[in-house]
């Protein structure tokens, strides 16, 4: 279920507000798109406890076990953001204490599963809600989710007529009657 | 390029001209029929120009720049009214209106959808009723508007070359016995045509199509009405009320103008297209002395009866990729279901089309509201799905409307439009066949998992200035001239008396020439 490597160790230790972490390369396209195997994030409210919670319940939220903390990191750099208004990052602090309270003092200190567990109980909760919306955005909305998904994203802008619109090749081709010519063919 | 120059103004209290509000299908294909007959008309949008070069291929930015976000509420059982609660609507605020990210799928109604009442006979809670025109009325005007809009399989235009979304779709619904399976009527252009480029398979045409081949006002009657002298657009100019005189004939339009300026154009005559939420709402909030419950309603039904169509659609995971993503957003057709059955448990029928979202979207979309591992294992099939929009005829209901939330007030402070819809047991019982049809094809194809997704904010909103024989049953009359004012008239799916069960857009083109030739007959003959 959720992956291993879903506990604390894999960040970094950074000076006081930076997260930081190395990519584990499981989903090659992303290695290309790096321009180093680490990654570090400037935190301008929060504090890199907080930070890796807000990381690690975004990974319990939506999990997809090889999709790179990096890109989990672009969630808490908007959730990092959004604390600049003073609500929010009241319902951050709020949440996060609320969080490692019922935990036991340490949230991040239990196994995933037992994290797990924690998570469903603050299911609709303020802080859950607020990093639901921000995650379902964020995380599927940069360029090294759509290299991980397989999405095109604005690759597509100049068209893909002669770059795999109708490359599919595991069913039938198209009857000429159901379809039409493909501009600049014979076809 | 395009020149957006206005190459004439009309005075503020020039009362000679037709003011249009609205430049999308209706209001944008008025203006320059208008135009061409020599008519003056001041076409008043309270969005910006966006020209083709602005488009952005990226789903949310996109729809930052394009989408209506003015505040909105909603109520009713729908779904859409607790995913999304502000947005009931994805619809545009820009000059082209909903032209402008719309997929172009272009059909024409069955003769027997004209008829609902009659042909479906009495189904309780429904607001049933024949339009107070035929097919064969609007048949010409079919004709002219695919001939404008260049559809392909109509003026001997070939189809659009399928894509990988489609030929998954094709294959399943041929394997199951579907007959009549192809890429669809689409005013997208498969070969140039009438000065715009063929399509190069883009896939952002939700996000305004940067080539030109899907045909949009903002790039084909917008620019053609200017040119000819007979029309000035106001972009940013949001219309909060229609003014009359003392004989109840409406005489001017109160706008606020991009500094937030409130202005007064005076008008001949006044065509409302802002689409099924705003054309009431205006028409609500001109309340006056004579016209206590607003303009041209003294039927009681400006708002009401509001559609949205049956939706839904279902998406498919394969062992191999698909991509669907690439190349036209519809990009093809099974019409099988769309005729009249009754032994399938509901009136009406529906159409199976080819749907793609990009990554964002399908996070925004897919079971808006779901976490965990259900929600992501899908997601990680992105690549591998394929995916279809079921889109069908709903019944018009008297209680599914749009109202004045005077709780709620907008940039202006005037009070929002609340949308109400509950869905018939009719549109339940569609969607639920709709659904396994759906499941079927992607199952004959060779999917291992099929999902099914809910209706997504009305991308389709129709009914709530319905035209109808009698001024006591609707607001206007076949022409769109309200019942109650003869020079106010509704241009734009507002209109539909029945939703029927294909997608609007060729209908309210078609509807805006022929009344184009309406109101010209009405100016000559000093009728208004
Ligand atoms: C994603 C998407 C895909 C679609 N695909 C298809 C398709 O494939 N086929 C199809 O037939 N239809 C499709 N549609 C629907 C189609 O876009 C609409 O049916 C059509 O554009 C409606 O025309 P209209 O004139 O009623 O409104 P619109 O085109 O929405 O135009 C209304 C205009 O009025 C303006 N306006 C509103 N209120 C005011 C005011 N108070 N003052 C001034 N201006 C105002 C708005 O800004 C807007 O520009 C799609 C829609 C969406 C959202
Ligand atoms: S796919 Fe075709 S119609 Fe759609 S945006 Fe691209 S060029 Fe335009």
């Amino acid at each position: 279920m959720l992956d291993q490597s879903m506990n604390r160790r894999r960040f970094l230790k950074g000076s006081g507000s930076t997260l930081m972490g190395t990519l584990a390369m499981t989903s090659m396209p992303i290695a290309i798109l790096a321009p180093s195997r680490s990654w570090a994030l400037e935190l301008q409210q929060l504090d890199a406890h907080q930070g890796e919670v807000l990381l690690t319940l975004t990974r319990h939220i939506f999990p997809h076990p090889t999709l790179e903390d990096a890109v989990y990191a672009l969630v808490v750099k908007d959730l990092d953001a959004a604390a600049a208004d003073a609500n929010v990052a009241e319902t951050m602090r709020s949440g996060i204490a609320a969080l490692d309270n019922r935990a036991g003092g340490d949230w991040l200190a239990l196994d995933a599963e037992q994290q797990g567990m924690h998570v469903r109980a603050i299911a609709g909760s303020d802080l859950f809600k607020k990093v639901q919306s921000t995650a379902v955005v964020s995380l599927y909305n940069n360029e090294m989710a759509f290299r991980h998904f397989g999405y095109g994203g604005e690759l597509g802008d100049a068209g893909y007529l002669s770059r795999g619109f109708n490359d599919l090749t595991w069913l039938p081709d198209l009857p000429a009657s159901a379809s039409g010519p493909v501009p600049g063919t014979n076809g | 390029m395009d020149n957006y120059d206005n190459q004439t103004t009309f005075a503020h209290d020039d009362d000679s001209v037709v003011v249009i509000i609205g430049s999308g299908a209706g209001g944008g294909t008025l203006a320059n029929e208008l135009a061409q007959k020599g008519i003056d008309a001041v076409v008043l949008e309270a969005g910006k120009l966006h020209t083709r070069g602005e488009f952005i291929a990226d789903e949310w930015a996109s729809f930052g720049q394009l989408a209506w976000l003015d505040n909105r509420t909603t109520s009713g059982t729908w779904r859409v009214a607790r995913d999304f609660p502000n947005l009931p609507s994805w619809i545009v605020k820009a000059v082209g209106g909903s032209t402008v990210h719309w997929a172009g799928a272009s059909l024409r109604f069955q003769p027997h959808e004209f008829r609902a009442a009659s042909e479906y006979g009495d189904i309780p809670g429904a607001n049933l009723l024949d339009w107070p025109i035929d097919y064969d009325d609007l048949a010409p005007y079919y004709d002219r508007a695919e001939d404008k809009m260049g559809v392909t399989r109509t003026n001997g235009i070939p189809g659009l070359p399928g894509n990988n979304n489609f030929k998954v779709m094709h294959a399943g619904a041929t394997a199951i016995g579907y007959k009549h399976c192809h890429t669809g009527n689409m005013a997208i252009n498969s070969v140039p045509r009438d000065g715009r480029a063929s399509c190069v398979q883009r896939g952002f045409c939700f996000q305004g199509c940067t080539t030109g081949a899907k045909w949009s006002t903002l790039y084909t009657e917008i620019p053609r009405a200017l040119a000819t002298g007979h029309v000035e657009l106001r972009p940013e100019s949001q219309v909060a009320s229609i003014e009359h005189d003392n004989s109840g004939r409406v005489s001017a339009v109160v706008y606020f103008d991009a500094d937030g300026r409130e202005q007064r154009q005076r008008a001949r005559a006044v065509a409302v297209a802002g689409n099924s939420i705003e054309t009431p709402r205006m028409l609500l909030n001109s309340a006056s002395s004579q016209f206590p419950d607003g303009l041209a309603n003294s039927s009681g039904q400006v708002g009401r009866n509001y559609m949205r169509h049956m939706t839904g659609s279902v998406y498919a995971s394969f062992d191999e990729p698909v991509h669907m993503y690439r190349g036209t957003t519809m990009a093809g057709i099974v019409q099988d279901e769309a005729h009249h059955d009754p032994s399938r448990g509901f009136a009406g029928g529906y159409e199976i089309e080819t749907v793609s979202l990009g990554l964002p979207f399908m996070a925004a979309f897919f079971d808006p509201g779901a976490w965990g591992s259900d929600f992501t294992e899908a997601m990680d099939q992105y690549a591998h799905m394929a995916g279809m929009w079921l889109v069908g005829e709903d019944m018009p209901q008297q209680r599914n409307r749009v109202t004045l939330n005077t709780d709620v007030k907008d940039a202006y402070g005037l009070p929002v439009p609340n949308v109400h819809y509950d869905d018939h047991p009719n549109d339940v019982a569609m969607r639920q066949h709709a659904f396994q049809q759906g499941t079927a094809i992607y199952e004959a194809a060779g999917a291992n998992k099929a999902y099914r997704t809910p209706p997504y904010p009305s991308t389709h909103n129709l009914g709530t200035c319905r035209m109808s024989a009698h001024a006591r049953d609707g607001v206007c009359n076949g022409y769109g001239q309200t019942h109650d004012i003869d020079n106010l008239f509704i241009s734009d799916g507002s209109q539909f008396t029945t939703s029927a069960a294909e997608n609007p857009t060729l209908t309210i083109v078609s509807l805006a020439i022929r009344q184009a030739d309406y109101i010209a007959r009405q100016m000559a003959d000093r009728a208004i």
